[in-house]
Protein backbone atom coordinates (compact mmCIF):
# COMPACT_ATOMS: atom_id res chain seq x y z
CA UNK A 1 0.00 0.00 0.00
CA UNK A 2 1.50 3.26 -0.92
CA UNK A 3 2.27 6.06 1.66
CA UNK A 4 -0.47 8.39 0.90
CA UNK A 5 -3.18 6.08 0.10
CA UNK A 6 -2.43 4.67 3.96
CA UNK A 7 -2.80 8.27 5.14
CA UNK A 8 -5.89 8.00 3.38
CA UNK A 9 -7.43 5.23 4.70
CA UNK A 10 -6.15 6.13 8.39
CA UNK A 11 -7.85 9.63 8.18
CA UNK A 12 -10.95 8.17 6.66
CA UNK A 13 -11.09 5.57 9.08
CA UNK A 14 -10.72 8.20 11.86
CA UNK A 15 -13.18 10.16 10.27
CA UNK A 16 -16.23 8.02 9.90
CA UNK A 17 -15.34 6.32 13.45
CA UNK A 18 -15.71 10.11 14.93
CA UNK A 19 -19.08 10.93 12.80
CA UNK A 20 -20.24 7.44 14.25
CA UNK A 21 -20.12 7.83 17.63
CA UNK A 22 -20.87 11.37 17.51
CA UNK A 23 -24.36 10.39 15.72
CA UNK A 24 -24.72 8.22 18.39
CA UNK A 25 -26.62 10.26 21.43
CA UNK A 26 -26.59 7.35 23.96
CA UNK A 27 -22.70 7.17 23.91
CA UNK A 28 -22.15 11.34 22.40
CA UNK A 29 -24.23 12.58 25.30
CA UNK A 30 -23.26 11.45 28.27
CA UNK A 31 -19.51 11.11 27.53
CA UNK A 32 -19.51 15.10 26.71
CA UNK A 33 -21.86 16.18 29.06
CA UNK A 34 -21.75 14.13 32.63
CA UNK A 35 -18.29 15.55 33.06
CA UNK A 36 -19.34 19.06 32.54
CA UNK A 37 -22.53 18.83 34.32
CA UNK A 38 -20.69 17.19 37.62
CA UNK A 39 -18.21 20.14 37.57
CA UNK A 40 -20.17 22.38 37.12
CA UNK A 41 -22.39 21.23 40.32
CA UNK A 42 -19.95 19.85 42.78
CA UNK A 43 -17.02 22.63 41.48
CA UNK A 44 -18.55 25.44 40.83
CA UNK A 45 -22.50 25.61 42.24
CA UNK A 46 -22.00 23.52 45.27
CA UNK A 47 -18.22 24.60 46.24
CA UNK A 48 -17.68 23.02 49.37
CA UNK A 49 -14.15 23.47 49.93
CA UNK A 50 -12.52 24.50 52.86
CA UNK A 51 -9.85 27.27 52.97
CA UNK A 52 -7.38 25.35 52.15
CA UNK A 53 -7.72 23.72 48.72
CA UNK A 54 -9.64 26.06 46.02
CA UNK A 55 -12.26 23.43 45.03
CA UNK A 56 -13.04 24.05 41.41
CA UNK A 57 -9.09 24.06 40.69
CA UNK A 58 -8.69 21.42 42.20
CA UNK A 59 -11.75 19.21 40.44
CA UNK A 60 -10.90 21.12 37.41
CA UNK A 61 -7.91 18.57 37.03
CA UNK A 62 -9.87 15.36 38.47
CA UNK A 63 -13.09 15.86 36.43
CA UNK A 64 -10.48 16.62 33.47
CA UNK A 65 -9.56 13.00 34.17
CA UNK A 66 -13.03 11.60 33.98
CA UNK A 67 -13.65 13.60 30.98
CA UNK A 68 -10.55 11.34 29.04
CA UNK A 69 -11.18 8.35 30.67
CA UNK A 70 -15.20 7.79 29.59
CA UNK A 71 -14.37 8.00 25.60
CA UNK A 72 -11.78 6.29 26.31
CA UNK A 73 -13.45 2.93 27.88
CA UNK A 74 -16.74 3.14 26.00
CA UNK A 75 -15.08 4.06 22.15
CA UNK A 76 -12.81 1.32 22.91
CA UNK A 77 -14.17 -1.31 25.52
CA UNK A 78 -18.18 -1.25 24.30
CA UNK A 79 -17.78 -0.36 20.48
CA UNK A 80 -14.69 -2.85 19.80
CA UNK A 81 -16.88 -5.74 21.67
CA UNK A 82 -19.69 -4.59 19.80
CA UNK A 83 -17.86 -4.35 16.29
CA UNK A 84 -16.22 -7.90 16.89
CA UNK A 85 -19.76 -9.63 17.65
CA UNK A 86 -21.57 -7.81 14.67
CA UNK A 87 -18.88 -9.13 12.21
CA UNK A 88 -18.31 -6.40 11.34
CA UNK A 89 -14.07 -6.52 12.23
CA UNK A 90 -14.53 -9.88 10.26
CA UNK A 91 -15.40 -7.90 7.88
CA UNK A 92 -13.02 -5.72 7.55
CA UNK A 93 -9.74 -8.06 8.30
CA UNK A 94 -10.84 -9.71 5.11
CA UNK A 95 -10.50 -6.21 3.39
CA UNK A 96 -7.02 -4.50 2.67
CA UNK A 97 -7.59 -2.01 5.50
CA UNK A 98 -4.44 -1.81 7.60
CA UNK A 99 -5.90 -2.94 11.11
CA UNK A 100 -3.46 0.10 12.90
CA UNK A 101 -6.31 2.17 10.95
CA UNK A 102 -9.11 0.98 13.02
CA UNK A 103 -6.87 1.01 16.48
CA UNK A 104 -5.58 4.14 15.59
CA UNK A 105 -9.19 5.88 14.65
CA UNK A 106 -10.28 4.55 17.61
CA UNK A 107 -7.84 6.50 19.88
CA UNK A 108 -7.91 9.52 17.76
CA UNK A 109 -12.17 9.46 18.77
CA UNK A 110 -11.16 9.08 22.09
CA UNK A 111 -8.64 12.02 21.71
CA UNK A 112 -10.85 14.08 20.12
CA UNK A 113 -14.07 14.02 22.39
CA UNK A 114 -11.36 14.25 25.24
CA UNK A 115 -9.99 17.26 24.16
CA UNK A 116 -13.44 18.25 23.84
CA UNK A 117 -14.79 17.93 27.49
CA UNK A 118 -11.01 19.07 28.72
CA UNK A 119 -11.59 21.85 26.48
CA UNK A 120 -15.04 22.79 27.76
CA UNK A 121 -14.09 22.58 31.57
CA UNK A 122 -10.98 24.67 30.98
CA UNK A 123 -13.53 27.11 29.69
CA UNK A 124 -15.81 26.56 32.61
CA UNK A 125 -13.32 26.85 35.04
CA UNK A 126 -11.82 29.99 33.67
CA UNK A 127 -14.49 32.09 33.16
CA UNK A 128 -16.89 30.95 35.64
CA UNK A 129 -15.26 29.29 38.38
CA UNK A 130 -12.92 31.65 38.38
CA UNK A 131 -9.88 29.52 38.32
CA UNK A 132 -6.82 31.36 37.87
CA UNK A 133 -3.42 28.80 36.80
CA UNK A 134 -0.28 30.51 34.65
CA UNK A 135 -0.41 30.08 31.02
CA UNK A 136 2.08 26.97 31.62
CA UNK A 137 -0.29 25.55 33.96
CA UNK A 138 -3.03 25.29 31.70
CA UNK A 139 -0.59 24.13 28.86
CA UNK A 140 0.81 21.29 31.38
CA UNK A 141 -2.55 20.23 32.30
CA UNK A 142 -4.06 19.77 28.90
CA UNK A 143 -0.87 17.36 28.12
CA UNK A 144 -1.17 15.15 30.92
CA UNK A 145 -4.72 14.97 31.07
CA UNK A 146 -4.90 14.25 26.84
CA UNK A 147 -1.97 11.82 27.60
CA UNK A 148 -3.87 9.73 30.08
CA UNK A 149 -5.68 8.22 26.61
CA UNK A 150 -2.71 5.73 26.38
CA UNK A 151 -3.45 3.91 29.20
CA UNK A 152 -7.46 4.39 29.08
CA UNK A 153 -7.27 3.40 25.94
CA UNK A 154 -5.58 0.32 26.57
CA UNK A 155 -7.94 -0.91 29.52
CA UNK A 156 -10.86 -0.18 27.13
CA UNK A 157 -8.71 -2.24 24.67
CA UNK A 158 -8.97 -5.12 27.10
CA UNK A 159 -12.00 -4.72 28.16
CA UNK A 160 -13.14 -4.89 24.66
CA UNK A 161 -10.97 -8.12 23.76
CA UNK A 162 -12.87 -9.97 26.44
CA UNK A 163 -16.77 -9.09 26.81
CA UNK A 164 -19.57 -9.69 24.91
CA UNK A 165 -21.21 -7.11 22.92
CA UNK A 166 -24.06 -7.21 24.66
CA UNK A 167 -22.73 -6.60 27.73
CA UNK A 168 -20.00 -4.73 27.23
CA UNK A 169 -21.58 -1.19 27.52
CA UNK A 170 -22.63 -2.56 31.78
CA UNK A 171 -19.19 -3.78 32.04
CA UNK A 172 -17.99 -0.87 31.08
CA UNK A 173 -19.74 1.48 33.68
CA UNK A 174 -19.00 -0.87 36.46
CA UNK A 175 -15.59 -0.37 36.19
CA UNK A 176 -16.19 3.60 34.98
CA UNK A 177 -18.23 4.49 37.60
CA UNK A 178 -16.56 2.83 40.72
CA UNK A 179 -13.10 3.79 39.42
CA UNK A 180 -14.04 7.20 38.98
CA UNK A 181 -15.33 7.15 42.78
CA UNK A 182 -12.36 5.84 44.05
CA UNK A 183 -9.81 7.38 42.83
CA UNK A 184 -11.16 10.73 43.76
CA UNK A 185 -12.44 12.05 40.59
CA UNK A 186 -15.71 13.29 41.93
CA UNK A 187 -14.93 14.03 45.54
CA UNK A 188 -11.26 14.73 46.39
CA UNK A 189 -9.15 11.58 47.53
CA UNK A 190 -8.15 13.58 50.35
CA UNK A 191 -11.78 13.09 51.90
CA UNK A 192 -11.68 9.28 52.07
CA UNK A 193 -9.87 7.48 54.94
CA UNK A 194 -6.44 6.30 54.70
CA UNK A 195 -7.67 2.45 53.81
CA UNK A 196 -9.73 4.25 50.75
CA UNK A 197 -6.44 5.92 50.00
CA UNK A 198 -4.71 3.07 49.92
CA UNK A 199 -6.96 1.00 47.94
CA UNK A 200 -6.87 3.98 45.16
CA UNK A 201 -3.25 3.12 44.71
CA UNK A 202 -3.93 0.10 42.05
CA UNK A 203 -6.14 2.82 40.06
CA UNK A 204 -4.98 3.42 37.19
CA UNK A 205 -6.93 6.77 37.06
CA UNK A 206 -5.81 7.40 40.38
CA UNK A 207 -2.33 7.60 38.90
CA UNK A 208 -3.35 9.73 36.45
CA UNK A 209 -5.18 12.10 38.18
CA UNK A 210 -2.43 12.77 40.96
CA UNK A 211 0.01 13.93 37.89
CA UNK A 212 -3.18 16.20 36.70
CA UNK A 213 -2.88 17.42 40.31
CA UNK A 214 0.89 17.70 40.53
CA UNK A 215 0.52 20.08 37.80
CA UNK A 216 -1.39 22.58 39.74
CA UNK A 217 0.12 21.58 42.89
CA UNK A 218 -2.61 20.24 45.21
CA UNK A 219 -1.88 16.08 44.73
CA UNK A 220 -1.05 13.92 47.76
CA UNK A 221 2.92 14.11 47.75
CA UNK A 222 3.83 11.01 45.83
CA UNK A 223 6.77 10.96 43.30
CA UNK A 224 6.08 11.37 39.61
CA UNK A 225 8.10 8.90 38.82
CA UNK A 226 5.89 6.62 41.10
CA UNK A 227 2.75 7.41 39.54
CA UNK A 228 4.17 7.08 35.71
CA UNK A 229 5.85 3.58 36.53
CA UNK A 230 2.12 2.71 37.40
CA UNK A 231 0.80 3.73 34.47
CA UNK A 232 3.16 2.31 32.27
CA UNK A 233 3.17 -1.17 34.05
CA UNK A 234 -0.64 -1.37 33.90
CA UNK A 235 -0.32 0.08 29.77
CA UNK A 236 1.97 -3.45 29.52
CA UNK A 237 -0.41 -5.15 31.58
CA UNK A 238 -3.79 -4.00 29.60
CA UNK A 239 -1.86 -5.24 26.19
CA UNK A 240 -1.03 -8.38 27.47
CA UNK A 241 -4.70 -9.12 28.92
CA UNK A 242 -6.25 -7.95 25.47
CA UNK A 243 -4.09 -9.78 23.18
CA UNK A 244 -4.73 -13.19 25.14
CA UNK A 245 -8.39 -12.07 24.59
CA UNK A 246 -7.76 -11.74 20.78
CA UNK A 247 -6.23 -15.10 21.01
CA UNK A 248 -8.57 -16.55 22.74
CA UNK A 249 -11.65 -15.52 20.49
CA UNK A 250 -9.65 -16.33 17.13
CA UNK A 251 -8.48 -12.72 16.41
CA UNK A 252 -11.38 -10.36 15.13
CA UNK A 253 -13.80 -13.14 14.81
CA UNK A 254 -17.11 -13.81 16.44
CA UNK A 255 -17.13 -16.78 18.78
CA UNK A 256 -18.42 -19.31 16.85
CA UNK A 257 -18.56 -23.15 17.63
CA UNK B 1 0.36 -6.54 -10.67
CA UNK B 2 2.77 -10.33 -11.17
CA UNK B 3 0.50 -13.45 -10.46
CA UNK B 4 2.32 -16.34 -8.98
CA UNK B 5 0.24 -19.70 -9.36
CA UNK B 6 2.85 -21.90 -7.76
CA UNK B 7 2.18 -25.63 -8.10
CA UNK B 8 -1.19 -25.11 -9.63
CA UNK B 9 -2.84 -24.06 -13.04
CA UNK B 10 -3.87 -20.77 -13.95
CA UNK B 11 -7.64 -21.84 -14.48
CA UNK B 12 -7.86 -22.19 -10.41
CA UNK B 13 -8.31 -18.81 -8.36
CA UNK B 14 -8.60 -20.65 -4.81
CA UNK B 15 -8.06 -24.41 -3.81
CA UNK B 16 -8.49 -26.02 -0.39
CA UNK B 17 -6.22 -29.12 -0.08
CA UNK B 18 -7.64 -31.89 2.61
CA UNK B 19 -8.42 -29.37 4.74
CA UNK B 20 -9.31 -30.97 8.33
CA UNK B 21 -10.69 -28.11 10.86
CA UNK B 22 -11.74 -28.42 14.36
CA UNK B 23 -13.54 -26.36 16.92
CA UNK B 24 -12.12 -27.49 20.03
CA UNK B 25 -13.58 -31.18 19.72
CA UNK B 26 -15.86 -30.51 17.16
CA UNK B 27 -15.14 -31.55 13.50
CA UNK B 28 -16.45 -29.17 11.40
CA UNK B 29 -14.22 -30.08 8.14
CA UNK B 30 -12.99 -33.53 7.44
CA UNK B 31 -10.32 -33.59 4.71
CA UNK B 32 -12.09 -31.26 2.28
CA UNK B 33 -11.12 -30.95 -1.16
CA UNK B 34 -12.04 -27.54 -3.10
CA UNK B 35 -11.39 -25.78 -6.60
CA UNK B 36 -12.16 -22.34 -7.60
CA UNK B 37 -12.14 -22.18 -10.96
CA UNK B 38 -11.69 -19.09 -13.04
CA UNK B 39 -14.86 -17.32 -14.08
CA UNK B 40 -17.35 -20.01 -12.69
CA UNK B 41 -19.95 -19.04 -10.03
CA UNK B 42 -19.41 -22.16 -7.32
CA UNK B 43 -22.38 -23.24 -5.19
CA UNK B 44 -21.32 -24.75 -1.65
CA UNK B 45 -24.51 -26.39 -0.50
CA UNK B 46 -24.81 -28.25 2.79
CA UNK B 47 -27.28 -27.87 5.82
CA UNK B 48 -26.50 -25.58 8.66
CA UNK B 49 -23.74 -26.86 10.69
CA UNK B 50 -21.83 -28.67 7.40
CA UNK B 51 -19.31 -26.35 7.30
CA UNK B 52 -19.73 -23.96 4.63
CA UNK B 53 -18.73 -21.12 6.60
CA UNK B 54 -15.24 -22.16 7.98
CA UNK B 55 -14.96 -23.52 4.42
CA UNK B 56 -15.53 -20.11 3.69
CA UNK B 57 -13.45 -18.08 6.55
CA UNK B 58 -10.19 -20.28 5.78
CA UNK B 59 -10.28 -19.07 2.07
CA UNK B 60 -10.77 -15.54 2.92
CA UNK B 61 -7.66 -15.97 5.61
CA UNK B 62 -10.03 -15.79 8.96
CA UNK B 63 -9.03 -18.93 10.12
CA UNK B 64 -5.57 -20.54 10.79
CA UNK B 65 -5.33 -23.65 8.80
CA UNK B 66 -4.78 -26.06 11.04
CA UNK B 67 -4.30 -29.21 8.60
CA UNK B 68 -3.90 -29.23 4.69
CA UNK B 69 -3.52 -26.30 2.37
CA UNK B 70 -5.11 -23.52 1.58
CA UNK B 71 -4.40 -21.23 -1.15
CA UNK B 72 -5.91 -17.52 -2.76
CA UNK B 73 -4.34 -16.67 -6.52
CA UNK B 74 -1.53 -19.02 -5.48
CA UNK B 75 -0.56 -17.44 -2.34
CA UNK B 76 -1.61 -17.64 1.67
CA UNK B 77 -5.37 -16.05 1.70
CA UNK B 78 -4.70 -13.70 4.07
CA UNK B 79 -2.14 -11.34 1.99
CA UNK B 80 -2.40 -8.02 1.25
CA UNK B 81 -2.42 -8.40 -2.49
CA UNK B 82 -5.21 -11.30 -1.74
CA UNK B 83 -7.45 -8.86 0.04
CA UNK B 84 -6.95 -6.29 -2.99
CA UNK B 85 -8.15 -8.93 -5.40
CA UNK B 86 -11.00 -10.25 -3.39
CA UNK B 87 -14.56 -9.43 -1.64
CA UNK B 88 -16.73 -10.57 1.01
CA UNK B 89 -20.34 -10.67 1.57
CA UNK B 90 -20.27 -12.37 4.97
CA UNK B 91 -22.90 -13.48 7.55
CA UNK B 92 -22.63 -9.27 9.36
CA UNK B 93 -25.75 -8.55 11.77
CA UNK B 94 -24.30 -4.97 11.05
CA UNK B 95 -21.94 -2.62 10.13
CA UNK B 96 -21.96 1.18 11.50
CA UNK B 97 -25.40 2.10 11.90
CA UNK B 98 -25.19 5.81 12.15
CA UNK B 99 -23.28 6.16 8.96
CA UNK B 100 -25.18 6.39 5.88
CA UNK B 101 -24.93 3.84 3.04
CA UNK B 102 -22.87 6.37 0.83
CA UNK B 103 -20.46 7.17 3.92
CA UNK B 104 -20.18 2.98 4.48
CA UNK B 105 -19.56 2.67 0.72
CA UNK B 106 -16.63 5.52 0.93
CA UNK B 107 -14.90 3.99 4.05
CA UNK B 108 -14.78 0.69 2.29
CA UNK B 109 -13.92 1.64 -0.99
CA UNK B 110 -10.60 3.52 0.31
CA UNK B 111 -9.54 0.50 1.46
CA UNK B 112 -9.11 -0.53 -2.05
CA UNK B 113 -6.13 0.53 -4.59
CA UNK B 114 -8.51 0.53 -7.57
CA UNK B 115 -12.09 1.00 -6.22
CA UNK B 116 -15.31 1.44 -8.08
CA UNK B 117 -16.56 4.35 -8.22
CA UNK B 118 -18.86 5.08 -5.46
CA UNK B 119 -21.88 6.24 -7.56
CA UNK B 120 -21.38 2.67 -9.85
CA UNK B 121 -21.60 0.83 -6.96
CA UNK B 122 -24.94 2.54 -5.39
CA UNK B 123 -26.34 1.83 -8.67
CA UNK B 124 -25.10 -2.15 -9.14
CA UNK B 125 -26.99 -2.67 -5.86
CA UNK B 126 -29.94 -0.47 -6.77
CA UNK B 127 -29.21 1.99 -3.89
CA UNK B 128 -29.24 4.99 -5.97
CA UNK B 129 -32.42 6.19 -3.89
CA UNK B 130 -30.68 5.32 -0.61
CA UNK B 131 -27.45 6.90 -0.43
CA UNK B 132 -28.49 9.19 2.36
CA UNK B 133 -29.96 7.19 4.26
CA UNK B 134 -28.41 5.65 7.55
CA UNK B 135 -27.63 2.07 7.60
CA UNK B 136 -29.32 1.34 10.85
CA UNK B 137 -32.55 2.39 9.30
CA UNK B 138 -32.89 0.17 6.47
CA UNK B 139 -34.61 -2.97 5.83
CA UNK B 140 -32.92 -6.14 6.33
CA UNK B 141 -32.78 -6.74 2.32
CA UNK B 142 -31.72 -3.18 2.04
CA UNK B 143 -28.79 -4.01 4.14
CA UNK B 144 -27.41 -6.91 2.44
CA UNK B 145 -27.53 -4.99 -0.12
CA UNK B 146 -25.23 -2.56 1.13
CA UNK B 147 -23.29 -5.32 2.02
CA UNK B 148 -23.02 -6.81 -1.68
CA UNK B 149 -21.62 -3.03 -3.02
CA UNK B 150 -19.13 -3.26 0.29
CA UNK B 151 -18.01 -6.79 -1.42
CA UNK B 152 -17.99 -4.93 -4.72
CA UNK B 153 -16.13 -2.07 -3.57
CA UNK B 154 -12.28 -2.95 -4.48
CA UNK B 155 -13.50 -4.39 -8.41
CA UNK B 156 -12.42 -8.09 -6.96
CA UNK B 157 -12.07 -11.06 -9.09
CA UNK B 158 -12.88 -12.99 -6.67
CA UNK B 159 -16.30 -12.73 -4.66
CA UNK B 160 -17.46 -14.83 -1.54
CA UNK B 161 -21.11 -14.99 -0.80
CA UNK B 162 -21.62 -16.32 2.61
CA UNK B 163 -25.29 -16.59 2.81
CA UNK B 164 -26.33 -13.74 0.96
CA UNK B 165 -29.83 -14.25 1.12
CA UNK B 166 -30.59 -15.61 4.72
CA UNK B 167 -33.34 -13.90 6.32
CA UNK B 168 -34.75 -12.22 3.85
CA UNK B 169 -38.09 -12.26 2.29
CA UNK B 170 -38.66 -13.21 -1.72
CA UNK B 171 -38.79 -9.95 -2.90
CA UNK B 172 -35.78 -9.11 -1.44
CA UNK B 173 -34.12 -12.18 -2.30
CA UNK B 174 -34.94 -12.40 -5.91
CA UNK B 175 -33.83 -8.86 -6.21
CA UNK B 176 -30.33 -9.78 -5.21
CA UNK B 177 -30.22 -12.99 -7.04
CA UNK B 178 -30.81 -10.39 -9.71
CA UNK B 179 -28.21 -8.39 -8.96
CA UNK B 180 -25.87 -11.33 -8.22
CA UNK B 181 -26.40 -12.35 -11.76
CA UNK B 182 -25.59 -9.07 -13.36
CA UNK B 183 -21.75 -9.45 -12.32
CA UNK B 184 -19.10 -11.79 -14.17
CA UNK B 185 -16.66 -12.71 -11.88
CA UNK B 186 -15.98 -15.70 -10.21
CA UNK B 187 -17.36 -16.44 -6.90
CA UNK B 188 -18.10 -18.85 -4.49
CA UNK B 189 -21.93 -18.96 -2.92
CA UNK B 190 -22.54 -20.46 0.29
CA UNK B 191 -25.98 -21.63 0.60
CA UNK B 192 -28.39 -23.91 2.31
CA UNK B 193 -30.67 -22.97 -0.54
CA UNK B 194 -30.72 -25.51 -3.38
CA UNK B 195 -33.29 -22.83 -5.15
CA UNK B 196 -29.96 -20.31 -4.79
CA UNK B 197 -27.44 -22.63 -6.11
CA UNK B 198 -30.12 -23.24 -9.05
CA UNK B 199 -30.36 -19.45 -9.91
CA UNK B 200 -26.68 -18.63 -9.31
CA UNK B 201 -23.95 -21.28 -9.52
CA UNK B 202 -22.37 -22.88 -12.61
CA UNK B 203 -21.45 -25.92 -10.49
CA UNK B 204 -21.72 -26.94 -6.93
CA UNK B 205 -20.21 -29.05 -4.05
CA UNK B 206 -22.56 -30.39 -1.32
CA UNK B 207 -20.77 -30.42 2.12
CA UNK B 208 -21.91 -32.33 5.06
CA UNK B 209 -20.16 -33.11 8.01
CA UNK B 210 -17.26 -31.34 6.31
CA UNK B 211 -17.03 -33.56 4.00
CA UNK B 212 -17.47 -33.12 0.06
CA UNK B 213 -20.33 -35.58 -0.61
CA UNK B 214 -21.13 -34.22 -4.33
CA UNK B 215 -19.97 -32.10 -7.00
CA UNK B 216 -22.05 -31.38 -10.20
CA UNK B 217 -24.32 -29.07 -12.05
CA UNK B 218 -27.28 -27.59 -10.12
CA UNK B 219 -29.30 -29.63 -12.20
CA UNK B 220 -27.69 -32.75 -11.49
CA UNK B 221 -27.72 -32.18 -7.24
CA UNK B 222 -31.44 -31.30 -7.60
CA UNK B 223 -31.89 -34.61 -9.43
CA UNK B 224 -31.55 -36.19 -5.65
CA UNK B 225 -34.24 -34.43 -4.26
CA UNK B 226 -36.66 -35.17 -7.15
CA UNK B 227 -39.82 -36.95 -6.46
CA UNK B 228 -41.76 -37.30 -3.06
CA UNK B 229 -40.76 -39.12 0.08
CA UNK B 230 -43.16 -41.55 1.47
CA UNK B 231 -43.21 -42.61 5.09
CA UNK B 232 -45.10 -44.96 6.98
CA UNK B 233 -44.53 -47.71 9.86
CA UNK B 234 -45.14 -51.31 8.24
CA UNK B 235 -43.77 -54.58 8.50
CA UNK B 236 -42.57 -54.06 4.70
CA UNK B 237 -38.79 -54.17 4.18
CA UNK B 238 -37.13 -51.61 1.91
CA UNK B 239 -35.34 -54.42 -0.49
CA UNK B 240 -39.11 -55.46 -1.51
CA UNK B 241 -40.15 -51.84 -2.97
CA UNK B 242 -36.17 -51.26 -4.29
CA UNK B 243 -37.56 -52.81 -7.37
CA UNK B 244 -40.86 -50.94 -8.50
CA UNK B 245 -40.86 -48.46 -10.85
CA UNK B 246 -40.15 -44.80 -9.93
CA UNK B 247 -38.25 -45.67 -6.76
CA UNK B 248 -35.20 -43.42 -6.08
CA UNK B 249 -33.70 -45.17 -2.75
CA UNK B 250 -35.74 -47.22 0.12
CA UNK B 251 -34.14 -47.14 3.92
CA UNK B 252 -35.70 -47.62 7.45
CA UNK B 253 -34.82 -44.85 9.53
CA UNK B 254 -36.55 -45.51 13.41
CA UNK B 255 -39.43 -47.43 13.27
CA UNK B 256 -40.52 -45.72 9.70
CA UNK B 257 -39.69 -47.15 6.19
CA UNK B 258 -38.34 -44.24 4.09
CA UNK B 259 -38.86 -44.42 0.13
CA UNK B 260 -37.86 -41.24 -1.93
CA UNK B 261 -40.08 -41.97 -5.19
CA UNK B 262 -40.79 -40.39 -8.81
CA UNK B 263 -44.54 -42.13 -9.13
CA UNK B 264 -45.63 -41.97 -4.91
CA UNK B 265 -49.42 -42.75 -6.00
CA UNK B 266 -48.30 -46.38 -7.35
CA UNK B 267 -45.98 -46.65 -4.35
CA UNK B 268 -48.84 -45.99 -1.77
CA UNK B 269 -50.92 -48.55 -3.62
CA UNK B 270 -48.74 -51.19 -3.62
CA UNK B 271 -47.55 -50.81 0.10
CA UNK B 272 -50.57 -50.94 1.27
CA UNK B 273 -51.71 -53.99 -0.75
CA UNK B 274 -48.67 -55.42 0.97
CA UNK B 275 -49.11 -54.65 4.46
CA UNK B 276 -52.85 -53.83 5.51
CA UNK B 277 -51.56 -52.57 9.32
CA UNK B 278 -49.44 -50.14 7.76
CA UNK B 279 -50.01 -46.90 9.79
CA UNK B 280 -48.87 -43.35 10.14
CA UNK B 281 -48.42 -42.86 6.37
CA UNK B 282 -47.37 -39.17 5.26
CA UNK B 283 -46.29 -37.89 2.01
CA UNK B 284 -43.82 -35.17 1.21
CA UNK B 285 -42.12 -33.53 -0.52
CA UNK B 286 -37.88 -34.29 -0.72
CA UNK B 287 -36.30 -31.24 1.22
CA UNK B 288 -32.58 -30.99 0.59
CA UNK B 289 -32.07 -32.22 4.14
CA UNK B 290 -33.50 -35.72 2.79
CA UNK B 291 -31.44 -35.20 -0.92
CA UNK B 292 -28.29 -34.73 1.31
CA UNK B 293 -28.94 -37.54 3.45
CA UNK B 294 -29.54 -39.67 0.91
CA UNK B 295 -25.84 -38.40 -0.64
CA UNK B 296 -24.42 -39.32 2.42
CA UNK B 297 -25.55 -43.06 2.24
CA UNK B 298 -24.32 -42.95 -1.54
CA UNK B 299 -20.85 -42.24 -0.23
CA UNK B 300 -18.52 -44.61 0.14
Amino acid sequence: MTLDRRIRVYLLEAHFQFIDVLREPLFSIPVLAFPLVFYLFFGVILNFGGTSMPMPTYLLATYGVFGILGPALFNFGAGLATERDTGVLLLKQTTPMPVGAYFSAKITTALIFGATVVSALFLIAAYTAGVALYRWQWFALAGVLLAGVVPFCTLGLAIGAWVKGRSAVAIVNLIFLPMSMLSGLWIPIYVFGDFMQNMALVLPAYHHAQLALKVIGMDSGQPILLHVIVLAGQTFIFMIVAALGFRRTGGFSIRKS
Amino acid sequence: MENQFTGSDESVLARLSSVTHHYGSILALDGLDLEVRRGEVLGVLGPNGAGKTTAINLLLGNLRVQQGSVSVFGQDPGALQVRERRGAMLQVSGISGNLTVRENIELFSSYYPAPLAVAKLLSMAGLEDLSGRRFGKLSGGQKQRVMFALALAGDPELLFLDEPTTGLDVDARHRLWDEIRTLEVTAVLSTHNMAEVDALADRVIVIHHGRRIADGTPAEIKSHAAGRLVRCVTCTLPDEIKQLPGVIQAKVRGRHLEVQTTLPEDLVRNLLAQDEELVDLTVEAVDLENAFLSLTKESP
